[in-house]
């Protein structure tokens, strides 16, 4: 299986989802952002970080950055293309996801440990999953996810709700809902189910030693999938 | 132009005789670019003229030291080739007057200090101090300095990974904010500062040149009046982003052979830099100004050479090597300009427009600056208060307790460390609020402890016991989570060294904290000076804080301090005597501020430290916790509300009152939890060791149970704990 990761300049998740895809059996390739093209891959992963320093808005730059084009056409094509975080950002830049992320409600950056809820597993990178509820990590300052109505309309009639916050029983409440983000969303599909937006990073949760170890089984089952 | 007389010296903070001095060392008046220069290299924070007599005396040498004071960072030994790179350094001054920018960029600074010497950033740690909760400024200070070191850390992608929040009187008018860096690198790939060779290109590197923080380093040096407002312009602006570009450009250019030496621009920017490198490789150095990136038009030779821009380096390359480095450089969009050459002169020699606008010996603005042997006063040890033990019976252990774990420098500082990215780089396996923040060695199975320490009141009260003290808490916060001290690094923030006092506390405070580092054979490997922290004749209570490294070679083995299991047994290890003079329990539950901070015993220190050590070896203890502020129940309630459990705590077998036992604060010991079968062998390791323990009670469920006062829930601590951050910044 092989995965590409794209380094913005900005970027700093991407040596952990690096070290991630390759414990779980990726064959992973980086790649600049500024190359016009992405080796065949199966999966293209936008990293955490800062694109661009966030300039602007948070990932409008990247959006808008050389190697976009590929991602585009790749994932218009039905590759799947992964964003985490600010990869979530920069996917809502380019319209390949709809919707905006805004700055916390609280006003600040959030570093720690949440829980959520799978909603869907009819797609490649939740089917067959093992857990309802995983434990990931947020790190983000702009996590507050916001649509229209009729794009949420939208969002839940094609079940493109990927994650929701919840509490460690799936239980959804205001309460577990660290950055006020709208209906809970911690992270969303296209309408094909090929591309996935997520604030949560899986990357930072997959072993033991670190706070948590769901990330596990987010991986585990992705690369089951390809297979 | 450029006349320059003695009003103009002493405008840039430079005394009357300093000026006569320049004159005479120079044979002739300085213009106004040189005299910049001298004012720039001559102050306070350049210079260390009033602290590197005393500094001298520190014990910097280790098996494990592979560089000591001197660079732009210490380098320890963490073997098999890899080594770590750390310092610490005081952004205070800018910090009042500018919150977000002040934090931002002395997060970026020693980030810079440490990736100068090839090491990628692993961990971002902080030592913050603000003035009363109540004055008006403290709460919009405290927000904007967490936001500027998160802004700044959470961008480069390096993990926050501790530090200490404190809130006194005495920094109502300075607050504290210092910023440490740990760095990765192999010990055979470290880059020093020193230029070697003639005709050899000086490269600047980085974000252009403005006028922001013209005079930064001076304004360092100075005490603040009621006019720090009209400061603001010399507080310098960060941009993390190109930090981070930065960063990742010159660890590229450092995988090849083409530099020869490599200098952040910081305090005091071009001027210091380019004499720093010449300096030390014995050398001149020539700068055409006209080169030198600008982001602003017209500016002088003056403002080009004092300007503090942030994210900028000087690099000495090798010849031929120009196009190969530029390549890097403009891959992350960065400036790259060669602006001068190394020569043979032992001068800095400036040139714009074609003219020859300063030229100074180097040794002069180095060897010469000036160095003082300040007049001192030793402060005595203060007399042992005689408290009304009768006085004690109207308190009640829990409601104590829950008062203690809520005062501001002691509840949870939750709020804080959660705006800091600390899991970034995912290697992060014990995260802030503990006793020390550990990350693994990337790829390796070791990892790092590192912790930072500072205990104002008992510096306060007597600077010699309080320098040793705080040396001590730091060896304990790295042997509690398992591993061996290394050496650690000093940010000595002090008053007026102009004042007797004031000086007497540095120079008892150094004292102390070399004793202590010599019978540990824990050195001193780097550090910063920050004097001057005064502010209309009110000083900072003296603030050494010190950042600590050890290592765990086994990460598995790590030790964490939230208890466990339910019915494990708890010990005290170490003596209790239930010492309470400026105790958290005598300063703010009597109201008594006299007297003797606890005296430290070396040999207990050490010992106990080690046997601790030998019992974590064998698998002996689950979770451990050393005690600190608040006593015996205060580190056991952290550890209580770390893992979600309760505690039962026996009658008290020993002849001392209750309160004095709880809530003392005797240095040299630490909590563990063990597990009951284990006892036999823990006792014989402590006995054979002549280490004192007292078996104080076992882990609840959820209970906290002392004597036959109500029972507590955890959650009542928890909450205690929890709350008063949140409310005050809320309200």
């Amino acid at each position: 299986m092989k995965s590409a990761v794209i380094i913005f300049p900005g970027s700093n998740c991407d040596r952990d989802m690096d070290v991630a895809l390759k414990k779980f059996g990726f064959k992973n390739q980086m790649i600049w952002h500024n190359d016009m093209e992405i080796p065949k891959s199966d999966l293209i992963v936008l990293p955490g970080g800062f694109s661009y320093g966030d300039y602007l808005r948070c990932g409008s730059i990247a959006g808008k950055s050389k190697i976009i084009k590929s991602v585009l056409e790749f994932a218009n094509s039905g590759g799947l293309v992964l964003g985490i975080c600010n990869g979530f950002q920069i996917l809502t830049e380019t319209g390949l996801l709809p919707g905006v992320l805004l700055q916390n409600k609280y006003q600040k950056f959030i570093c720690k440990n949440v829980h959520v809820k799978i909603n869907d597993k009819e797609n490649k990178y939740f089917k067959n999953i093992k857990k309802e509820v995983l434990e990931l990590h947020i790190a983000h300052n702009e996590g507050n996810y916001f649509c229209s109505d009729d794009e949420l309309k939208s969002l839940i009639n094609n079940n493109q709700i990927a994650i929701t916050y919840c509490n460690e029983n799936g239980k959804e409440a205001d309460s577990y809902n660290p950055n006020g983000a709208l209906s809970n969303i911690a992270g969303i599909f296209n309408k094909n189910k090929n591309i996935l937006g997520m604030m949560p990073h899986p990357e930072r949760v997959i072993d033991k030693s670190l706070s948590s170890d769901d990330g596990n089984f987010f991986f585990e089952n992705l690369i089951e999938n390809f297979k | 132009m450029n006349e320059v007389n003695e009003q103009i010296a002493i405008d840039h903070g430079l005394k009357k005789e300093e000026f006569n001095k320049i004159c005479d060392l120079l044979k002739r008046t300085p213009n106004l670019t040189e005299l910049g220069i001298f004012s720039a290299m001559w102050n306070e924070h350049c210079s260390y003229k009033s602290s590197r007599l005393h500094l001298k005396k520190l014990n910097t040498k280790g098996k494990k030291v592979i560089q000591g004071p001197g660079e732009n960072a210490g380098v320890i030994d963490i073997e098999d080739d890899d080594a770590i790179v750390f310092k610490i350094e005081s952004h205070n001054h800018p910090s009042f007057i500018e919150p977000y920018q002040g934090a931002a960029t002395g997060v970026g600074g020693i980030m810079r200090d440490v990736f100068t010497m090839g090491a990628r950033p692993i961990a971002n740690l902080n030592s913050i101090h603000f003035g009363s909760p109540q004055h008006p400024k403290t709460k919009n200070l405290l927000r904007g300095v967490v936001k500027g070191i998160g802004g700044y850390g959470n961008c480069m992608g390096i993990p926050t990974v501790g530090g200490q929040t404190s809130f006194d009187d005495s920094y109502n008018g300075n607050i504290l904010v210092n910023a440490m860096t740990l760095g990765l690198v192999n010990k055979n790939k470290i880059f020093y500062s020193k230029a070697a060779g003639v005709n050899k290109p000086v490269i600047y590197v980085g974000s252009k040149t403005g006028r922001d923080g013209i005079h930064g380093a001076s304004m360092a040096s100075a005490i603040f009046d009621d006019k720090i407002e009209e400061k603001k312009p010399t507080v310098q602006v960060g941009d993390p982003f190109t930090e981070k570009l930065l960063l990742e450009a010159c660890l590229e250019l450092m995988a090849g052979k083409s530099i020869i030496s490599i200098q952040d621009m910081g305090a005091a920017g071009l001027t210091s830099s380019s004499i720093e490198m010449a300096s030390k490789g014995n050398l001149g150095i020539e700068l055409n100004l006209n080169k030198v990136p600008c982001r602003e038009e017209k500016m002088t030779p003056y403002e080009i050479m004092l300007s503090e821009s942030q994210e900028r380096m000087l690099i000495v390359l090798e010849n031929g090597k120009e196009t190969e480095a530029k390549k890097i450089f403009d891959k992350w969009n960065l400036d790259f300009a060669v602006i001068g050459k190394t020569t043979n002169s032992k001068k800095i020699e400036l040139f714009f427009d074609n003219n020859k606008v300063a030229e100074i010996p180097i040794n002069i603005l180095t060897e010469n600056a000036p160095i003082y042997d300040r007049k001192w006063k030793k402060t005595k040890l203060p007399q042992k208060i005689k408290f009304n033990k009768d006085d004690f019976k109207k308190f009640k252990t829990a409601e104590v307790l829950k008062k203690i774990l809520s005062l501001p420098n002691i509840c949870s500082k939750e709020w804080i460390w959660q705006q800091y990215d600390h899991t970034v780089m995912g290697d992060t396996i014990q995260k802030p609020g503990s006793d020390s923040g550990v990350i693994r060695v990337h790829g390796t199975n070791k990892a790092v402890a590192t912790s930072v320490d500072s205990s104002a009141v008992y510096c306060y009260a007597h600077p010699l016991t309080g320098g040793k003290q705080v040396v001590c808490e730091s060896w304990r916060n790295l042997i509690s989570c398992g591993s061996r001290p290394i050496a650690i690094t000093n940010c000595l923030n002090f008053g007026n060294p102009e004042k007797e006092k004031n000086m007497g506390e540095f120079v008892e405070c150094v004292e102390g904290i070399n004793e202590a580092s010599k019978f540990l054979d824990y050195p001193v490997v780097s550090g910063n000076v920050s004097f001057y922290n005064e502010t209309k004749d009110k000083g900072i209570k003296p603030t050494p804080a010190i950042g600590g490294v050890g290592l765990i070679k086994d990460y598995k083995k790590m030790i964490t301090m939230d208890l466990k299991k339910d019915n494990n047994l708890i010990l005290v290890v170490g003596k209790t005597e239930g010492h309470l003079d400026q105790s958290i329990f005598a300063i703010n539950i009597l109201n008594e501020k006299k007297g003797p901070p606890p005296e430290v015993n070396l040999f207990n220190e050490k010992n106990n430290g080690e046997t601790i050590l030998k019992l974590m070896e064998e698998g002996l203890i689950n979770s451990a916790h050393d005690v600190s502020l608040g006593g015996i129940i205060t580190a056991l309630s952290k550890m209580a509300i770390k893992g979600k459990k309760g505690f039962k705590l026996n009658k008290l077998k020993v002849l001392i009152n209750k309160f004095d036992y709880y809530f003392g604060e005797d240095q040299g010991r630490y909590i563990i939890e063990i597990e009951g079968k284990n006892l036999s062998k823990v006792e014989k390791i402590l006995k054979d060791n002549s280490v004192h323990y007292d078996d104080i009670g076992l882990v609840t469920k959820n209970e906290i149970i002392i004597d036959k006062e109500p029972i507590l829930h955890i959650d009542d601590l928890i909450k205690s704990n929890m709350s008063w951050l949140k409310d005050y910044i809320d309200k």
